[in-house]
């Protein structure tokens, strides 16, 4: 297959200031990106450098300034296609719904039979860990697990293309190693391509095929880093050197942008 | 019961035994107030009997009906002023003056306007309750997260399905605060009414048993009407409650 899953060409971003007046905020850009069908893709870079609005006008939340998005050869523009599944940075979890009611939420708008639906759902609450919890509300859950509802809501409708921005953000250290080996093993089985944000290096390092390291606001991607890992990969990786070149390489890339981040130069290291 | 309850209950308790004294040894005169144990009694033989039940249907009914419309129109008045930001800003000020308004002040041209029956009383209960749930919607509405408005679109929800399957149970905690206003404003909007010109309803037996000295009607009636609006009141509390429980708000 030749043709890119998802193409960004040319992608710039740029807000309007809030009191409309000036020349509004350089958020993103310029970008170019091809993911490949079925590749595991990350994208890494120091916060607020643009990673949440680009996931944004990959589903067509956002419109970009310059450029165009295309999803399977169709242009992307306003609204998200079918085929596209995404957890957001923040929790979207529905407080009014127990937390099988949640994950079934996307399900019960398609054309499935109840069974098959049920199936899924609970298949989903397996894979999460979270079957004791299928009764309980979001509120009665801690945060971690919560983004773990969302990400259940997102896969049991089996999208081609699955975005999560920084979905580990809320869980501790093994946990997140943990949670990356079952967003592996669903990686394998369902064939779907993955863009994973994240502001954790080993993670980004452990679990993709690729990695886009991204300049300080307006984000642009300054390298992108092949980790050449095998398919059936785990989190076992961590102990192999291979993994700590990636991550060296990854830190390198960024080190410069993320001290620009948090306002400092070079210089005064 | 909690702490705070106990003490709340035993203020009541004694409030109604020192009524109950004070009418007992003559300090308060029995053309003036009846021994509570009296009001309950004659409660008891005035709705056995029967005389006043078309009054009470015709209250309860009438502010039953205010009820419900200001609430389906002040929720849906709710979601399209959000929507709206220029109608919003417009409003929000004339929402915040709105409970200055003396409402009953205009009840002679509402009579005129929709005539004798009890379409100005119905008016009356609405108009009362109506902006306190649209102001409560509004700050429901305004409280939904945004993450879960991006979550609609992605699911390619329209307005409509947003508005039921996402905005609006988000938003339910405060829309059933503006229902508990409507509530209290439909039955005083309703009885008030009933109270300053028309033929029929508790309000107007009120006022007919006040004219007449017959404090056997009188009380009883204002006992039923506070019971009425106090359960009402606990019940959407209660629920109110446990949904803000459900959100760990509570
Ligand atoms: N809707 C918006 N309006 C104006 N500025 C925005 C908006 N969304 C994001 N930004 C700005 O764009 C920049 C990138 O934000 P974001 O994509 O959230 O960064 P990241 O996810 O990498 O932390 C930030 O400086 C942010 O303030
Ligand atoms: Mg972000």
């Amino acid at each position: 297959m030749t043709q890119p899953h998802i193409r960004l060409t040319d992608v710039e971003m740029t807000f309007p200031r809030p009191d409309g007046v000036g020349e509004g905020i350089h958020a993103l850009g310029p970008i170019q990106l091809d993911l490949r069908h079925g590749e595991f893709f990350a994208v890494v870079g120091p916060s607020g450098c643009g990673k949440s609005t680009l996931l944004e006008l990959m589903i067509g939340l956002t419109s970009p300034t310059k450029g165009s998005i295309t999803f399977e050869g169709q242009p992307i523009n306003g609204s998200c296609p079918d085929g596209i599944g995404v957890v957001f940075q923040e929790d979207a979890s529905f407080a009014w719904l127990t937390v099988r009611d949640n994950i079934a939420f996307g399900l019960r708008r398609m054309a499935l039979d109840r069974r098959e639906q049920d199936e899924r759902v609970d298949k989903a609450l397996a894979m999460m860990g979270l079957v004791e919890f299928a009764d309980a509300y979001p509120s009665q859950l801690s945060g971690g697990m919560r983004q773990r509802v969302c990400i259940a809501r997102t896969l049991v409708t089996e999208p081609r293309l699955i975005l999560l921005d920084e979905p580990f953000g809320a869980l501790d250290q093994q946990t997140r190693l943990l949670m990356g080996d079952e967003i592996l093993s669903l990686w394998r089985k369902t064939g779907a391509t993955i863009f994973l944000i994240t502001h954790a290096l080993d993670e980004a390092a452990m679990l993709a095929d690729r990695i886009g390291v991204m300049s300080s606001r307006p984000g642009q991607l300054i390298d992108i880093v092949e980790t050449h890992w095998p398919r059936d990969r785990d989190s076992r990786i961590v102990e192999q050197d291979a993994f700590g070149a990636v991550t060296a390489r990854l830190w390198r890339s960024l080190r410069v942008e993320s001290m620009k981040a948090i306002g400092k130069k070079e210089a005064s290291s | 019961m909690t702490r705070a309850g106990l003490i709340r209950l035993g203020l009541i308790v004694a409030l109604l035994v020192a009524l109950e004294v004070l009418v007992k040894i003559g300090r308060i005169d029995a053309l003036t107030m009846q021994a509570p144990h009296k009001m309950a009694l004659d409660l008891f033989t005035m709705l056995k009997s029967g005389k006043l039940n078309k009054a009470i249907a015709k209250t309860m009914g009438n502010a039953g009906f205010a009820f419900v419309i200001a609430v389906s129109l002040g929720v849906l008045a709710g979601l399209v002023i959000h929507r709206l930001r220029r109608l919003r800003e417009t409003l929000d000020p004339l929402f915040a003056t709105y409970y200055a308004i003396p409402v009953f002040a205009f009840y002679p041209l509402l009579i005129l306007l929709l005539g004798l029956g009890d379409a100005p009383q119905i008016f009356i209960g609405v108009m009362l309750g109506f902006v306190a749930v649209v102001v409560n919607t509004l700050n429901g509405l305004d409280r939904v997260p945004r993450v879960l408005l991006k979550t609609a679109r992605v699911n390619g929800m329209n307005p409509l399905e947003t508005a039921l399957k996402i905005t609006l149970p988000s938003a339910a905690p405060y829309i059933l605060t503006g229902a508990k206003f409507a509530v209290a404003y439909s039955l005083i909007g309703v009885i008030g009414a009933e109270f300053i010109m028309s033929t029929g309803g508790m309000g107007y037996e009120i006022s007919f048993a006040y004219n007449n000295f017959d404090n056997a009607t009188m009380y009883p009636l204002i006992i039923l009407i506070l019971a009425v609006s106090i359960t009402i009141n606990m019940v959407i509390s209660h629920w109110e409650k446990s949904l803000l429980k459900r959100r760990g708000l509570q």
